[in-house]
């Protein structure tokens, strides 16, 4: 477990410095989590990894516990939002209008782009 | 001690709002069990709501309030990182699917973006709002982070995140009856990329393949939409 939170502490901290030092523009944890999954990826060239493995790992163990607790961690950023109220009361119309037609486009043009491209490509999927 | 001066010594400790957040959370828990996990009851929004009435109550600011509730929030950068161990064990579908992902990943992740913005921007939506509301279709700690590294405020991402989240899983299921998709691995990729977390809870109650699939989507929009937000926002923020 410790080794498992290690991990996933030195990469969050390689994610940053490379995110500071390198001017990205994504965020430090967002470049950790795209580096761990390049780890793990070379890592099974040397050796094996299967899912049961991963989830046995130290790692695996670490990051199934974070992940479940994961709900709870938005809520002190998420209690911010009091600073906000007026702001948010001012734009109700114009973000629950955005809000609406942005999740009912984005749900039809994935889905389209999605059906189209695999019919495209004759991609073997489970359908 | 006097019950204001305990009260004063509570205040300048992180004990009593770490132990008011956690209480929060156990509480919103609990209600949103009681009401069947439906969608529209989320947790986190209401252990928001309780936490942002305590503090309205007493009188409390935010910054003594996250002092204490800081401990909590620091975690989400590792449980980020920690989102890389189940995208990694979803790579298999990747392989047999590249092309359909790939493409529905890139167009759909710029849908989610653009149409956001420029319909708030139609209505006149000030600066602050249009960058909390770029990455609102991402899980909520890597939104947060993409908001904070614009300069905009990390709280509104979060409130647009999970409204954005309750919204996919109502409206998926009869938007796709009703165009007739029968394909739930499309499906499933849908949801998860348009509204991550609850949109992949709402995946796998009713079918696991659009589940997996909705929680790689999920992922793999984790990453693509930090990526692309940074050259996408000022070409549509003007």
């Amino acid at each position: 477990m410790i080794r498992g939170f290690f991990i996933l502490l030195a990469f969050q901290l390689v994610g940053e410095v490379a995110a500071r030092g390198l001017a990205l523009p994504a965020p430090g944890p967002v470049i950790g989590l795209a580096l761990l999954v390049v780890a793990l990826s070379l890592y099974q060239r040397w050796r094996p990894l299967d899912e049961e493995t991963l989830a046995e790992s130290d790692l695996g163990k670490a990051a199934r516990g974070l992940l479940a607790a994961l709900p709870l961690l938005f809520v002190p950023a998420g209690v911010g939002v009091v600073q906000y109220m007026g702001l948010l009361r001012e734009q109700g119309l114009a973000l629950a209008v955005a809000l609406v037609v942005s999740t009912i486009a984005t749900l039809l043009v994935t889905v389209g782009v999605f059906l189209l491209v695999k019919r495209l490509t004759g991609a073997r999927g489970e359908a | 001690m006097t019950p204001f001066r305990l009260w004063v010594y509570l205040q300048t400790t992180p004990l009593f709002w770490l132990t008011a957040t956690l209480a929060a959370f156990l509480v919103a828990d609990a209600l949103a069990k009681a009401a069947g996990r439906r969608p529209i009851v989320n947790h986190v929004l209401i252990a928001i709501a309780l936490l942002g009435g305590l503090l309205k109550l007493t009188g409390t600011d935010y910054q003594t309030y996250f002092n204490g509730a800081q401990f909590v929030h620091f975690l989400l950068g590792p449980a980020t990182v920690a989102l890389g161990v189940p995208i990694y064990a979803d790579f298999a579908l990747v392989r047999r699917n590249v092309w359909p992902l790939a493409a529905a990943l890139l167009i759909g992740a710029t849908v989610a973006i653009a149409s956001a913005v420029l319909v708030a921007k139609a209505f006149g939506a000030p600066r602050a709002i249009l960058i909390a509301l770029a990455p609102k279709s991402i899980t909520a700690g890597v939104a947060m982070a993409v908001t904070e590294a614009l300069g905009g405020a990390p709280p509104l991402t979060a409130v647009l995140v999970i409204a954005t989240c309750i919204l996919g899983a109502v409206i998926v299921t009869p938007l796709m009856d009703a165009l007739g998709v029968t394909d739930y691995a499309a499906r499933g990729f849908a949801v998860g990329l348009a509204s991550h977390g609850i949109g992949t809870a709402r995946a796998f109650a009713v079918d696991p393949v659009a589940g997996v699939f909705a929680g790689l989507a999920m992922g793999l929009n984790a990453i693509v939409t930090p990526a692309v937000i940074p050259a996408l926002l000022p070409w549509l923020i003007g």
